[in-house]
């Protein structure tokens, strides 16, 4: 599908943060040495006195952005998923969760979008590690303005918050007016026979699923579902109630993240049937980013098989 | 607020701070004597004679911070807290019990006058550096004083927040290092040799003042020292301790790092402790 406009998530943080940076001088940036990549090069360049840079250490980076936070400071840790949440996962854990305090976590290069750096760069753990950790918040946007919605909001938010971004463009779903709330799913699409709920990246090829799907009879309706915790649970619940045929996509590991809390919430209701699309618990490689997501089954061609079969 | 003790009183400061650790510890049948002992002297001195705190205001903007990234250590803290009068001397009595804000280790929600929650060893240098950064940020001049383990400096984030301080020219930052020479499993030697812990740390770029940490006279006037040096350094005192100080039978003895003492031993350990006040009238 052809779309008007195609911008990377973390393109919406990077601007977005220049704007807060701006308002109030208690937003800061605390880069690790990959700020070019996650677009943190505005912020260095017009608010030099809000920009820190401690270097290829992520573990110390944590911590430093929880003295800050300790000191009234709103620190934004910014790197790629892959070490946001598994090189300061500990730290994260214990400086940040713990005293619940305002660090967010601003990390680029989410799923398998660092496409060609290989598995060592793709992160597909990071959102159910940050589920599991109390305190948490863990959110993934799926356009450029969701993007810019949930930085604001996640500043906004009372404790620690994790967000993850595209490194890769991702087409414009939603216009500038459109507003997101923490822990509440955008309704993107109205419909009785299945629901498909989705976030980040994955979010287009679920609205593209639904108008196939519609065109052959079969109403689907479509959740963002860009925070996963604390999950909109109502949401989900409604799904379940209403529908009870769900389909999660992901561009994560189908353990742990959207697939697995919807799933959750299912089981506790003790009804409905729920298929997790997403990545098969299996380590990448160098490829094209589609062909990832492909190799996993992460396609509108496998949301609308799976639809069909669940309708039966 | 800062208190203005003589060196005299500050030592009997530290004997009172001893025998809690003791009684809580005894009480607690439960936590980590040595290291709380070997650290009491740089507790003491921080608490009643470096920095400027209130203990009815403890989040006061302006306070001087105070990071024991060696968390296990906590008792040595808790009873400079309790002493303080930022709670109630009977708290310390819960130590390590349910509901209690006194944790194993240390909770800033939980304990008033915990400016960071620690425990997991490594990582209270890089928050105590952020927390100096912010004071730089804000142009305010507190100091944050961290106490760190000699086997903590195993860990690599300990360096990579030293290259922190150094490059935002963290002065207001004071580190201790409470060199007991003893870790968990055996000496440092056997188990992760620091070779020249002092060197280190002035290969990272900090001003070192190298003393014997547990005469509270040289952590005195090592903490005078590095709180009036604005040269642009972070500052580390290595202070050479010994595990267990004050308590003959746990000095320099590895088994005592976290163990309780019998009912015999907390006896003969505050019998001991009591004959260490000194005489504070001059002359």
């Amino acid at each position: 599908m052809k779309y008007e406009k195609m911008i990377a998530t973390r393109d919406g943080f990077g601007d977005e943060i220049v704007e807060m940076g701006k308002e109030n001088s208690n937003i800061l940036v605390v880069d690790a040495d990959i700020g070019k990549s996650c677009k943190t090069g505005a912020f260095r360049k017009e608010l030099p006195a809000q920009y820190l840079n401690v270097g290829i250490a992520e573990q110390n980076c944590a911590g430093v952005a929880a003295g800050l936070a300790t000191c009234g400071k709103i620190p934004f840790v910014v790197t790629y998923a892959a070490f946001g949440s598994m090189r300061m996962c500990e730290m994260i854990r214990q400086e940040a969760a713990y005293p619940n305090l305002n660090v967010k976590l601003a990390c680029s290069h989410g799923g398998v979008t660092p496409a060609n750096d290989g598995a060592s760069h793709q992160a597909i753990e990071d959102m159910g590690i940050y589920r599991s950790i109390p305190n948490m918040t863990v959110i993934m946007p799926a356009d450029y303005y969701a993007a810019r919605k949930l930085v604001r909001a996640a500043a906004d938010w009372d404790g620690p918050v994790y967000l993850r971004f595209t490194r890769d463009k991702v087409p414009v779903l939603y216009d500038e007016n459109t507003e997101f709330e923490i822990g509440k799913g955008k309704l993107l699409r109205r419909g009785n026979d299945v629901a498909i709920i989705a976030n980040g990246d994955t979010v287009r090829l679920a609205v593209e699923a639904a108008e196939v799907l519609s065109a052959e009879g079969i109403e689907a309706r479509v959740v963002d579902m860009h925070t996963i915790k604390p999950l909109d649970t109502a949401c989900v619940a409604a799904c379940v109630n209403e529908i009870g045929k769900i389909i999660t996509v992901e561009d994560h590991n189908i353990m742990n993240g959207l697939g697995s809390a919807v799933c959750e919430v299912a089981a506790e209701l003790g009804k409905g049937k729920v298929k997790r699309i997403g990545i098969q618990d299996q380590f990448g490689q160098s490829a094209p980013y589609e062909r990832l997501l492909a190799i996993n089954g992460v396609t509108v061609e496998n949301i609308v098989a799976q639809a069909k079969a669940l309708i039966g | 607020m800062k208190d203005n003790l003589s060196v005299a009183e500050l030592k009997n400061k530290c004997v009172d701070l001893k025998k809690n650790v003791i009684d809580m510890i005894y009480k607690a049948q439960s936590g980590h004597p040595g290291g709380s002992l070997s650290v009491a002297d740089f507790v003491t001195a921080c608490y009643w004679h470096a920095m400027d705190v209130d203990p009815k205001n403890p989040r006061w903007e302006d306070r001087d911070r105070f990071v024991l990234s060696k968390g296990h250590t906590c008792p040595a803290q808790y009873a400079a807290l309790a002493m303080k009068g930022y709670f109630d001397m009977s708290v310390l009595n819960t130590l390590r019990k349910e509901g209690s804000p006194l944790q194993g280790h240390p909770s800033m929600n939980k304990c008033p006058g915990i400016d960071i929650s620690t425990g997991s060893l490594g990582q209270g240098l890089a928050c105590a550096a952020g927390m100096a950064l912010a004071a730089k940020l804000d142009g305010k001049d507190y100091n944050v004083f961290c106490a760190l383990g000699d086997g903590e400096t195993n860990e690599g984030e300990i360096w990579e927040a030293c290259g922190t301080a150094h490059k935002y020219k963290l002065e207001n930052l004071i580190v201790f290092v409470d060199w007991n020479n003893l870790q968990l499993d055996g000496t440092c030697d056997e188990i992760m040799p620091l070779i020249d812990i002092g060197k280190k740390f002035e290969a990272f770029g900090f001003e070192t003042f190298e003393i014997n940490g547990n005469c509270m006279e040289q952590v005195v006037d090592a903490l005078d020292q590095a709180m009036a040096s604005k040269n642009g350094l972070p500052k580390c005192i290595i202070g050479k301790t010994v595990k267990g100080n004050g308590v003959s039978f746990m000095e320099n003895q590895v088994g005592w790092h976290g163990v309780a003492p019998n009912e015999e031993q907390y006896h003969q350990a505050m019998d001991e402790l009591d004959r260490q006040y000194v005489n504070t009238v001059e002359g």
